[in-house]
């Protein structure tokens, strides 16, 4: 499995694709697209095909997997245990990659970056927000987590301890947030409606 | 980049362009196929220097990437891709025009 994505920093970056202006680098997309069909590296319907795979990615999934651990006390050890089996068991594939699942509790709350570049858990998530590949994001996620939170709105109590996690090429991490009070007896697709992207990276927590 | 003083985290947020998910499914296909490796896109990224994360877009970094890792891959020379970026580049303006499927990009 491929690093997920590159150094960026949309901090200065100029916007991303605004219009259908033929760029430099969207012609080069065209002519290496072409080239890799012409050559029999690939056909337009494999390139079709992956797209569409990447496009059914999205945090929904993540959220049936947390929903599951929350209701499921069993399934909740194994994903903890082994995050890609325990994925792989709901039909989630992982592909090479290692997931480690971490669970937030009453005294730790995790959060996850990638400090060389945008490292994410892609088949849970779809693919990371622009503000995850952010300099700002990645450098101070590791140097003052809690600051990084509070702007997010996320304000924990002193005792709440901070972990953060580094993203690499092969392990990927989610956060398994605490499941909110007064959710007794709810069923696993209303609690997944709780589970939002940004509560599985770690810079939210979920709301009833 | 690091050490670098950062400020607060920027929270725009864009959907991502039809062009933009190509460029992430030819990484994931050609490395899947074994054109290149991570390690070696992550070269070519390193080697862009840091204008690069200033002046691009982080898929256009990738697309740079991907290109500079199919030519040292063999898959194709530089002058085939100068050739047919003219090529592309003939049929119109926009992305849509220069697409043969005509796809908006």
């Amino acid at each position: 499995m491929p690093h997920d994505g590159h150094e960026t920093d949309h901090d200065h970056a100029p916007p991303a694709d605004a219009d259908d202006r033929l760029t430099y680098w969207r012609r080069m997309e065209i002519a290496v697209r072409e080239l890799l069909v012409e050559k029999g590296v690939t056909t337009p319907a494999e390139i079709a095909a992956q797209v569409t795979r990447m496009d059914a990615r999205s945090p929904a999934v993540g959220a049936r997997v947390v929903a599951r651990a929350w209701t499921d006390p069993a399934f909740r050890d194994r994903l903890i245990a082994d995050g890609s089996a325990a994925c792989r068991e709901m039909g989630v594939e992982v592909e090479a990659m290692k997931l480690v699942a971490v669970a937030n509790d009453a005294e730790t709350h995790n959060v996850v970056v990638c400090t060389l570049c945008s490292c994410y858990p892609r088949n849970l998530l779809g693919l990371p927000p622009d503000w995850y590949k952010s300099r700002a994001y990645r450098s101070r996620t590791v140097r003052e987590p809690r600051a990084v939170l509070a702007e997010f709105g996320l304000r924990l109590p002193e005792g709440v301890a901070v972990r953060v996690h580094d993203s690499t090429a092969d392990m990927r991490y989610l956060v398994v947030p605490r499941r909110p009070e007064g959710t007794d007896g709810w069923p696993a697709e209303r609690l997944a409606g709780l589970v939002t992207r940004d509560c599985m990276i770690g810079v939210a927590v979920p709301q009833t | 980049m690091g050490g670098d003083a950062a400020g607060p985290v920027p929270r725009a947020e864009h959907d991502f362009a039809l062009w933009e998910k190509r460029v992430d499914a030819l990484m994931v296909l050609c490395s899947n196929k074994g054109l290149f490796t991570v390690d070696g896109l992550r070269r070519a990224l390193e080697e862009m220097g840091p204008e690069a994360f200033e002046s691009m877009t982080y898929y256009e970094r990738w697309m740079s990437a991907v290109a500079r890792n199919l030519v040292d891959a063999g898959a194709f020379t530089a002058d085939e891709l100068g050739a047919k970026m003219a090529e592309v580049a003939a049929r119109g303006d926009s992305y849509a025009e220069a697409s043969l499927d005509g796809a908006a990009g």
